[in-house]
Formats: C-alpha cells, sequence, structure tokens
C-alpha cells in the first residue's frame, strides 16, 4: 500500500513538471518532437535512479556520520556530473544503438534541475532506500509522461494557427498551463 | 565606457536570460507566487552569479579546458551553499517559502551558461557587470511575473492588500497552471511589442 502511494504520487499527483516545476529546460527544450523526447525522458530516467541511489548511499555513509550534512548541495552535484560522465563512457562501448539515441542528451542533464532536485527530496522524505529509489524512478516516469504528451500535442501545434505573437514559445507554455491544470485534478488524491 | 553600459543593459531586455534565452525556467515558475519570494530569489541567484562569474574569470586561465565545466560545477556550488546557509540564518521564512530551489540554483543554467559563455573570456571586470546586468534581467523577469500573479491570485502585492477586504481573486494565477500561463503571456507581449517597435522603425 505504501509503495503504491509513493508510485502514484510521485507520477500524477507530485509530477515533476506540473506541480514541482523540474527540469522546465529540458520540457520546453526537447519537445518539438517526439521521438527526442522520448529519448530524453529515458536518459533522464537512467540518470535519475542511478543519481539517486549513489547520492542515497553517500549521504547516509558519509555525510550524516561526519555531521557535514551541508556540503549536500556540491556532493550531489557532483555525483550527478560524474555518473553522467561515466554513463557516457559505458554507453559509448557497450551498446553504439542505445549510445547513438540517448548520447546527445546526456550531457544535457547535468544541468537539468530535475534530477538533482528529486535526488534532494528523496533524501528528504523519511524513505528507506528501496523507497527512494523507487520514488526517483518513478518521478521519472512522471518525466516521461509529462513530456510525450507535451511532444505529442507541438507536434500537432506545428500545423496549427496560432496568433503572431504567440508562435512557438509562448503558445508552448499556455498549452503547458492547460496540461497542469488537468494534472491538477489529480491533487488530494494523496496527501 | 560606453562598451561596459552595453554588457549591463543587454541583460535586462536585448538578452534577457529568462524572456529572451529561456534559461533558468524553472525557479522562475515555482517560487514566483508573490512578488516577496521571486525579488529573494532573484537576488540570491544574482549573488551566486556575482561570485561564479568573478572566480571563474579569474581563475580561467588557470583551468585545464577538460575538466573545466567540472571545475565551474564546484564553483557555482560552493556559493550556493553559502547563500543556502545565509538564507537559513537571517530569513528562515523565506528559506521556508523557496526551499528546495536555494540548492538548486546550483543546475540554474543561465548561471553555467554565463561562465561558459562569458565569464571564461573575459576579465573580471566585465564578468562582474555581466553578472550584474543579467542577474537583475532575471530578477526584473521574476519580479514581473511574480508581481502579476500575486496581484491576480491574491490581490495583493508584497503582502499589501490593493483591493478591499475578500477582494475576488483569480485562484489559479496562484497555482501552478498560472506559472506557465502567465510566462507565456508576458513572452508573447514582448514579442508583440518587438514587432511593432519594428515596424515603426
Amino acid at each position: 500500500m505504501e509503495i503504491l502511494l509513493i508510485v502514484v504520487s510521485a507520477v500524477f499527483v507530485n509530477n515533476v513538471v506540473f506541480a514541482r516545476f523540474l527540469g522546465i529546460c529540458p520540457y520546453i527544450g526537447v519537445s518539438k518532437k517526439l521521438d527526442t523526447a522520448i529519448g530524453m525522458g529515458f536518459a533522464v530516467t537512467f540518470v535519475m535512479t542511478l543519481g539517486s541511489a549513489i547520492a542515497y548511499l553517500l549521504y547516509k555513509g558519509i555525510l550524516v556520520p561526519y555531521k557535514i550534512e551541508f556540503m549536500q548541495t556540491v556532493m550531489f552535484i557532483l555525483v550527478i556530473a560524474s555518473l553522467v560522465q561515466v554513463v557516457e563512457i559505458v554507453l559509448k562501448k557497450v551498446s553504439k544503438v542505445l549510445y547513438a539515441s540517448l548520447g546527445i542528451f546526456l550531457p544535457l542533464i547535468t544541468t537539468n534541475c530535475a534530477i538533482l532536485g528529486v535526488a534532494i527530496l528523496a533524501n528528504q522524505g523519511d524513505y528507506n532506500f528501496f523507497e527512494s529509489v523507487l520514488f526517483s524512478f518513478f518521478s521519472a516516469m512522471g518525466f516521461i509522461l509529462a513530456i510525450v504528451l507535451f511532444a505529442g500535442i507541438r507536434e500537432k501545434l506545428e500545423t496549427a494557427d496560432v496568433p503572431t505573437p504567440f508562435k512557438n514559445v509562448p503558445i508552448s507554455f499556455v498549452v503547458a498551463a492547460i496540461l497542469s491544470m488537468a494534472f491538477m485534478g489529480f491533487s488530494g488524491l494523496v496527501k | 565606457m560606453k562598451d561596459a553600459l552595453q554588457v549591463f543593459t543587454r541583460g535586462f531586455v536585448s538578452e534577457n536570460p529568462v524572456l529572451k534565452m529561456l534559461l533558468g525556467l524553472c525557479p522562475v515558475l515555482a517560487v514566483t507566487t508573490t512578488a516577496e519570494n521571486g525579488l529573494g530569489m532573484g537576488l540570491a541567484t544574482t549573488f551566486v552569479l556575482l561570485g561564479s562569474n568573478t572566480v571563474i574569470s579569474a581563475s580561467a586561465k588557470l583551468l585545464p579546458k577538460t575538466v573545466r565545466i567540472p571545475a565551474y560545477i564546484v564553483v557555482i556550488a560552493t556559493f550556493v551553499t553559502i547563500v543556502d546557509l545565509l538564507i537559513k540564518a537571517f530569513s528562515p521564512e523565506l528559506n521556508q517559502s523557496l526551499g528546495l530551489f536555494i540548492p538548486l540554483i546550483v543546475v540554474n543554467c543561465m548561471i553555467l551558461g554565463r561562465a561558459e559563455a562569458y565569464a571564461s573570456k573575459n576579465g573580471i571586470g566585465y564578468s562582474i557587470i555581466d553578472a550584474f546586468g543579467m542577474g537583475f534581467g532575471f530578477t526584473f523577469a521574476l519580479l514581473l511575473l511574480s508581481a502579476m500573479r500575486e496581484v491576480l491570485g491574491a490581490g495583493t502585492i508584497f503582502n499589501i492588500p490593493l483591493v478591499g477586504e475578500d477582494p475576488k481573486t483569480i485562484l489559479v494565477m496562484a497555482l501552478p497552471p498560472g506559472a506557465f500561463a502567465g510566462l507565456g503571456f508576458i513572452i508573447a507581449g514582448l514579442n508583440a511589442l518587438e514587432k511593432k517597435q519594428k515596424s515603426n522603425a
């Protein structure tokens, strides 16, 4: 039951994009086409889950025993930045196909605030290791859901007759507003 | 002199980090529920930008090219930690309302963007001016959006009521959809203004 709560809350109620406002830059930046949106979504899932798990272990294992929790920001961002590098190198060696599809998104991920944000959130909550990994993974699923929905709509918008000042970015924000309104319907489902 | 002025002012309109370059959008949307929060976030970010631009432009020649990005991130993260601790000590209320978004200044792409695109290639003096220009431009955008949301969503500005008791407000402006829609309309308005200027010229 507890697990179900975490899943529903991470994907729908506290959706990273619509409720928490994390990862807006890639959300607006790479959502012009459906397939790049999906690629970005998977790259985020990969790094977010792994990053949160490592950050959790280091936080509980090093920062807490030595009472230097204020180093959290510095340490987490270093974990994420180096993880992105490692993932890039490993992918290049192991799977050319995967590298070709995710490769270009990886450098962008270091400054994706959703990754750092979720890592911090997963540590702030009273989650145990398993729950925090679960939380990170399903937060990433929420991100995929949001960006894929949005990319689908933006592809249609290309052919729509939009007033000139609203062309491109502004209309995307208005669409995001409507989507986020729809997602507000989930609030109250989980506290 | 003219040069310095130009470096300073372009952060406001022609290269405004938020309204033109669409950088650092997460805090822009998340913390702009009230004008006070918007201003606080803007100034905190300006401080970090100032610190990182200064240090990075001073040390640019010492850093090997290959590790420059991680080095920038460490510099930025250090200043963010300073701001975080300062806000926690002096304004617990602001800390409460900005919450997660203070540590997230680290990944504000505007700051890393300025480090890479400007501070690493220019002298300390110009980098400081650039930091002020961009930082104030960022603060200006935050203030614009947050004032608009606070007035429409709560009927107040900086917690001062504008209309009488129990105003009829548009609550949705204070909620997440209001942030997206508000920013969309501001950018659209700017586009329309620019087009008008161009057709006049």
